[in-house]
């Protein structure tokens, strides 16, 4: 019994640095958009399909071929923030821009499905299956390298934000925009390209995803979404250490109600955002809502 | 505070200040045409079913009122307070559902089941009591976030729970009628819900109801300030908008002859209603009925021409990009400005053409007593009061 919480509890935190990554991006969109991507999900699932494409057609390893859907996701964030959030304006902003993103979501997920159909696929590589003894528990490999890259890529994303002049303006911009504005901040380029970063960290939350997932076709976005909306609204809109943190709460309470019962462990992640939220409105971490929304 | 803000938006109406105690006779013809053409178009409707006797088409008729019924009632709520929800599938579903288990549990067959929509209603303001209690304490964002929870909640309680028949789902009874009128009755139903939910919509609107709603959503501390209370205003809405989608799931239910989880608490449900909503006009009354009049019998069509349904996803979603991107406000907000624009003008032609008049001698033909130059100038005087 005891074994079996204390595995639970390690894959908890390891999942849950994966998704911590993929939430991370999503609440830095949040606080320097004040727009919730709902499209994130049926990223996260494209950038799996293109691992998924790299590996099985060309053949390349999941983790090189993170260089390339790395960079080609970032673009297709730029390009959706440009086109779609951009334009936007008036009163209703906030809303409009939540439903443009599920409407790219649709459209995505309408194209994901043409193109590789409802069957389920997998992302296979020898470290996946292959598990390290540690302590008298089996870790998965992929877990570990998975972990490992998601703590680097928060690192990287922390020295992005708190150690260059890029990540000055992106918190400037997160505090105030209009003051940003005025000191002579490029509020759209760096909208532009904080879009661009929050899709580009599902290229890797993708590549995880798809190959500890089990098997995933285009309807996993929703879920995905679900989880990921529920770890930064728990953690807190806006606050990067806040989805941090939930997600690894999240994803370990899960896991240890998983012990008792597989079937509402799933269900856990939504009540336990509904009585985070009956208690504590802005999330553990979060900054107490603006007036003008 | 001296007095009503000169910014306040006070419309003309019951609640407004100055106004002609009898409406004009212009007024008077155009509420006359209106109503005559609601009568003429509830007329149309009434007799569809008799008229067209293919099955196809009054199949999408059911699909399409039963929407209708559910994006109207999404307005009520959501159009009116600005709260964009997202989880009313969950009301849908549970209507659906809860028909599903009573007929089931009470061995209920043919017309009977209809009598279940009022239970459907219950179990429907049942939930959104408490839903909106937790959901409406919290801003924009989080709310949408709320309520998809919740839709996702509802899904896997569905799926996990055996009285609901877990993944399978339930079956609805199968009634024995004659199979030339069978939709008829669904389409009575379906039609009688929607033009109730419609008259309920008109009228919220022009209550004080709607007023407090809509001043919530334009600003909701400043509402709050000026002394309107906004949780039971906003819970009220909520659930009236749950009543009438628990009823169409209900209904939508028995037409289709099942409930499973994936298609009772379906996202494409939500997102078809917002986009109904959207680009009719969100906010408006016809608006959602336009939008799916519009979108629901197209989307059906979609599916029956191409077998592959993901076409009809990505039109959708391309669809709701153009409507946010082009036509933000709606069809028919967009439409009347329209409109409105043209006979500024046409009327602005015409005073011109009358501006010219005095110059021609008195007895002239060209401008008898009661010529509509002169009317028009009414409107106009009217305006600058």
């Amino acid at each position: 019994m005891a074994r079996q919480i204390y595995e639970a509890i390690t894959d908890g935190i390891l999942g849950g640095g994966v998704y911590a990554l993929m939430a991370v991006g999503l609440t830095l969109i949040f606080g320097v958009l004040d727009i919730i991507n709902i499209a994130q999900g049926i990223l996260v699932v494209l950038g799996a399909y293109l691992s998924y494409v790299l590996s099985v057609h060309l053949h390349i390893d999941l983790f090189v071929g993170l260089l390339v859907t790395v960079p080609v996701m970032f673009v297709i964030g730029v390009a959706i923030q440009w086109l779609f959030i951009r334009p936007l304006r008036g009163r209703d902003r906030a809303s409009m821009s939540l439903l443009a993103c599920y409407a790219v979501a649709l459209i995505i997920e309408g194209i994901l499905y043409r193109v590789f159909g409802p069957n389920y696929v997998v992302l296979n590589a020898s470290y996946i299956t292959s598990s390290v003894h540690l302590f008298g528990f089996y870790l998965p490999d992929i877990y570990l390298y998975g972990f490992a890259l998601a703590v680097a890529c928060v690192a990287a994303l922390y020295l992005l934000l708190y150690r260059t002049r890029f990540g000055r303006s992106v918190r400037a911009t997160m505090q105030n925009q209009t003051a940003a504005r005025l000191i002579g901040i490029d509020v759209n380029r760096v909208a532009a390209v904080t879009f661009g970063i929050g899709v580009a960290v599902t290229a890797v939350g993708g590549m995880m995803f798809g190959a500890t997932s089990g098997g995933f076709n285009p309807n996993s976005g929703y879920d995905l979404i679900s989880r990921l909306l529920a770890i930064i609204i728990l953690g807190g809109l806006g606050s990067i250490g806040g989805a941090l943190a939930a997600a690894v709460f999240m994803t370990t309470a899960e896991a240890l109600v998983d012990i008792w019962s597989p079937d509402w462990a799933v269900v856990v992640f939504y009540v336990a955002l509904v009585l985070v939220l009956t208690l504590r409105p802005s999330g553990l971490f979060g900054r107490s809502p603006v007036r003008a929304q | 505070m001296s007095g009503p803000r000169a910014d306040a938006e006070i419309p003309a109406g019951p609640v407004g200040p100055s106004r002609p105690s009898r409406p004009s006779r212009q007024q008077l013809v155009r509420t006359g045409g209106r109503a005559g053409g609601i009568l003429a178009v509830l007329a149309i409707l009434a007799v569809f079913p008799q008229v067209l006797q293919n099955a196809t088409v009054t199949t999408i008729a059911v699909d399409t009122l039963v929407f209708a019924a559910a994006a109207v009632a999404w307005n009520i709520f959501s159009g009116y307070s600005g709260y964009i929800s997202l989880g009313h599938a969950v009301f849908f579903g549970a209507g659906a559902y809860t028909v599903g288990i009573a007929a089931r549990a009470w061995q209920l067959t043919g017309d009977a089941v209809f009598g279940l929509l009022p239970l459907a209603a219950a179990v429907a303001a049942g939930l959104a009591v408490p839903l909106g209690l937790i959901a409406l304490r919290v801003r924009r964002h989080t709310f949408v976030v709320i309520t998809i929870a919740f839709f996702f909640i509802a899904q896997l309680t569905a799926t996990n729970l055996s009285v609901t028949g877990g993944s399978s789902g339930i079956l609805a009874p199968s009634p024995n009628w004659d199979a030339a009128t069978f939709n008829d009755p669904f389409y009575y139903t379906a039609l009688a819900l929607l033009v109730v939910t419609t008259a309920m919509s008109w009228l919220i609107r022009g209550s004080r109801f709607g007023l407090q709603l809509r001043a919530i959503r334009d600003d909701e501390d400043r509402a709050a300030g000026l002394g309107v209370r906004a949780m039971p205003v906003k819970l009220a809405a909520f659930v009236i908008s749950a009543i009438v989608t628990g009823m169409a799931g209900g209904l939508w239910f028995y037409f289709i002859g099942q409930a499973i989880p994936q298609f009772a608490f379906d996202p494409l449900f939500d997102l078809s209603v917002v986009v109904m909503a959207f680009f009719g006009g969100l906010g408006t009354i016809s608006g959602p009925l336009l939008g799916a009049l519009i979108i629901e019998p197209g989307q059906q069509w979609l599916t029956l021409q191409y077998t592959n349904e993901y076409l009809s996803e990505i039109l959708l979603g391309a669809l709701f990009l153009v409507v946010i991107l082009g036509l933000p406000r709606g069809v028919i907000p967009t439409g009347a400005e329209k409109i409105a624009m043209l006979r500024a003008r046409l009327r602005s032609a015409r005073q011109e053409a009358a501006a010219d008049g005095p110059e021609r001698p008195a007895g002239d033909p060209q401008r008898p007593a009661g010529d509509p130059a002169r009317q028009a100038g009414d409107p106009a005087r009217e305006a600058g009061r």
